[in-house]
């Protein structure tokens, strides 16, 4: 199981994935925005999206769950 | 821009969003107007709640700083037509200078040096391959309605101007509402070099020198200079004459800039694109030239003379400008957060214009500059040792902040020699995504896709997780 965290302040601007989507190492699966940046957050490993913890417009901070992959 | 109006006896009122209500520019201001909630679009976007501010207020004029709405024609259209001055070029200038091929077209027409680059949109990857052919490989591939380097890709070849050409389009459909593409020869080793104009009143366009702005991340500038180190005196005296003739081609009036890149193998420039607002680093040259760009902007406005005599302005000694990011000094990734602690510098040529203090908390909603450290001495050498020194004496802590990344810029031995050209940042840090393109590079959006009901996709970045970043601000 792999965990993925968000490393900044951000708002969440795009879900990408959805829960239970095989996905591939490398895949986006959010689009954070922070600072007029566009962020990807990808897969960090492939297999199955089994939580996705954010949804479109949230602000999350440095740490929060973001995503857990099976 | 605000201690400049009260100096000059100009009350200000600022408007700000519910994000910066604790800031400084905020607290300074005569009279202060709250226009919306913190996203842009809602606010600093919101040609409605500012004009309804102004309304409110009685401002006699609006000043519309660097970003946001401050080269959008329509905005400048209804401050004008609700009775008020606008502080800038007239609409249809920035109209003009917005799209870039008619502003290549317009450029080359009165003798400007552009780059080998296509005269009409280019609307399909067999036309883009026809017209690369005859531009010459490798090219740049560049959306018509963008600007500051925002979603830019070079293609080396007929592959992959194939492939990038699609995505270029979609990108710039996205970001700028218009799918328009051009494509410009690309030069391998450049320097970015833009000359600062004035239009008075009068008609007459003058120029106060230029600025190398070669230090960038994503096509983002970092670091400024003046006088360029890789402009001799002549190639300067040609520089300045083609901006004075590109403010004239469009009756240009205030302070403007029009942008460059040297070639560092020729020794020739092309024009890039002209930004038709004061610039983020035009305290460089007021440093140089003693000159107060706002204060003139302000005048010209009043359709006044400027301040200064224009028959003798002779810029002397050295000027740095260093962006101060509140971002990580290794990957240049956002770090917003409360500030604990913040310490400028001070000491002869320093000069710091923040928009924070301790206390303040830096959102992830705007831009992540915090401030600007500007230096200048007698000459590049004096100028670059006290701009050392204001470095490290700069103590910001809560959020990160790429201060460190500036001691190594100026320490290195590019930088320090002047011999540098706009891959400079991309050698100290490979792994940043730099010097932007495509592919695993990070691409540059614009606030347009801050504007509710601007289509979405995906993001097609592939830097590691979280480490592949997109700016969407080109100032």
């Amino acid at each position: 199981m792999t965990e993925i965290r968000a490393e900044m302040v951000a708002n969440v601007w795009k879900v990408v994935a959805a829960e239970g989507d095989t996905v591939a190492d490398g895949d986006t699966l959010v689009i954070l925005e922070s600072m007029k940046m566009e962020i990807p957050v990808l897969a960090e490993g492939a297999g199955t999206l089994s939580r996705l913890a954010v949804a479109e417009g949230d602000v999350i901070q440095e740490g929060d769950l973001i995503a857990v992959i099976e | 821009m605000a201690r400049t109006a009260r100096r000059l006896g100009i009350k200000v009122i600022a408007v700000y969003s519910e994000a910066d209500a604790e800031l400084p520019f905020v607290a300074e201001a005569d009279e202060a107007v709250l226009i919306g909630p913190a996203p842009a679009a809602q606010s600093y976007l919101n040609a409605d709640a500012i004009l309804a501010a102004a309304a409110r207020t009685g401002a006699g004029a609006i000043h519309p700083g660097y970003g946001f709405l401050a080269e959008n024609a329509s905005f400048a259209q209804r401050v004008i037509d609700a009775g008020r001055t606008w502080i800038g070029p007239s609409p249809d200038a920035i109209e003009q200078m917005g799209d870039k091929i008619r502003a290549r077209n317009l450029m080359a027409s009165v003798g400007v040096p552009v780059a080998a680059g296509s005269a009409e949109p280019v609307s399909d990857a067999e036309d883009a391959i026809v017209e690369a052919e005859r531009i010459g490989y490798p090219v740049m591939i560049k959306a018509a309605a963008g600007g500051g380097g925002i979603g830019m890709t070079v293609a080396a070849d007929a592959e992959r101007l194939r492939a990038g050409f699609e995505t270029a389009r979609t990108r710039a459909e996205r970001f700028f509402g218009n799918p328009s593409i051009l494509l410009e020869r690309y030069i391998a080793s450049a320097r970015h070099v833009e000359v600062q104009i004035l239009g008075l009143p009068n008609g007459q366009v003058i120029a106060l020198g230029e600025r190398d702005c070669s230090a960038q991340r994503r096509h983002q500038k970092l670091a400024e200079e003046t006088p360029s180190p890789g402009v001799g005196d002549r190639l300067r005296q040609r520089m300045l004459a083609a901006a004075v003739q590109a403010g004239e081609a469009v009756g240009y009036r205030g302070a403007g800039t029009v942008e460059c890149l040297v070639d560092r193998q020729t020794g020739e420039f092309v024009f890039l694109e002209m930004n038709t607002r004061l610039q983020v680093e035009h305290p460089v040259t007021e440093m140089v030239t003693g000159i107060d760009l706002v204060e003139q902007q302000l005048l010209i406005a009043d359709g006044a003379d400027v301040s200064f005599d224009v028959g003798s302005v002779k810029p002397a000694g050295h000027a740095f400008e260093l962006r101060v990011y509140a971002e990580d000094p290794v990957r240049f990734l956002p770090s917003p957060g409360a500030i604990s602690q913040w310490q400028e510098p001070a000491g002869a040529g320093v000069r710091v214009d923040a928009g924070y203090a301790a206390g303040n908390v830096v959102t992830p909603h705007y831009d992540p500059l915090l401030a600007k450290l500007i230096v200048s001495g007698t000459d590049r050498e004096e100028a670059l040792a006290r701009t050392r020194a204001a470095v490290a004496d700069f103590v910001v802590t809560g959020p990160k902040t790429n201060l460190a990344f500036h001691a190594e810029l100026l320490a290195s031995r590019e930088f320090a020699t002047g011999d540098y050209d706009t891959s400079v940042v991309s050698r100290l840090r490979p792994l940043s995504g730099s010097s932007g393109g495509d592919g695993a590079q990070p691409v540059m959006v614009h606030p347009a896709s801050d504007v509710p009901g601007s289509p979405a996709g995906p993001g097609d970045g592939l830097a590691p997780s979280q480490g592949g970043a997109r700016d969407r601000d080109p100032r």
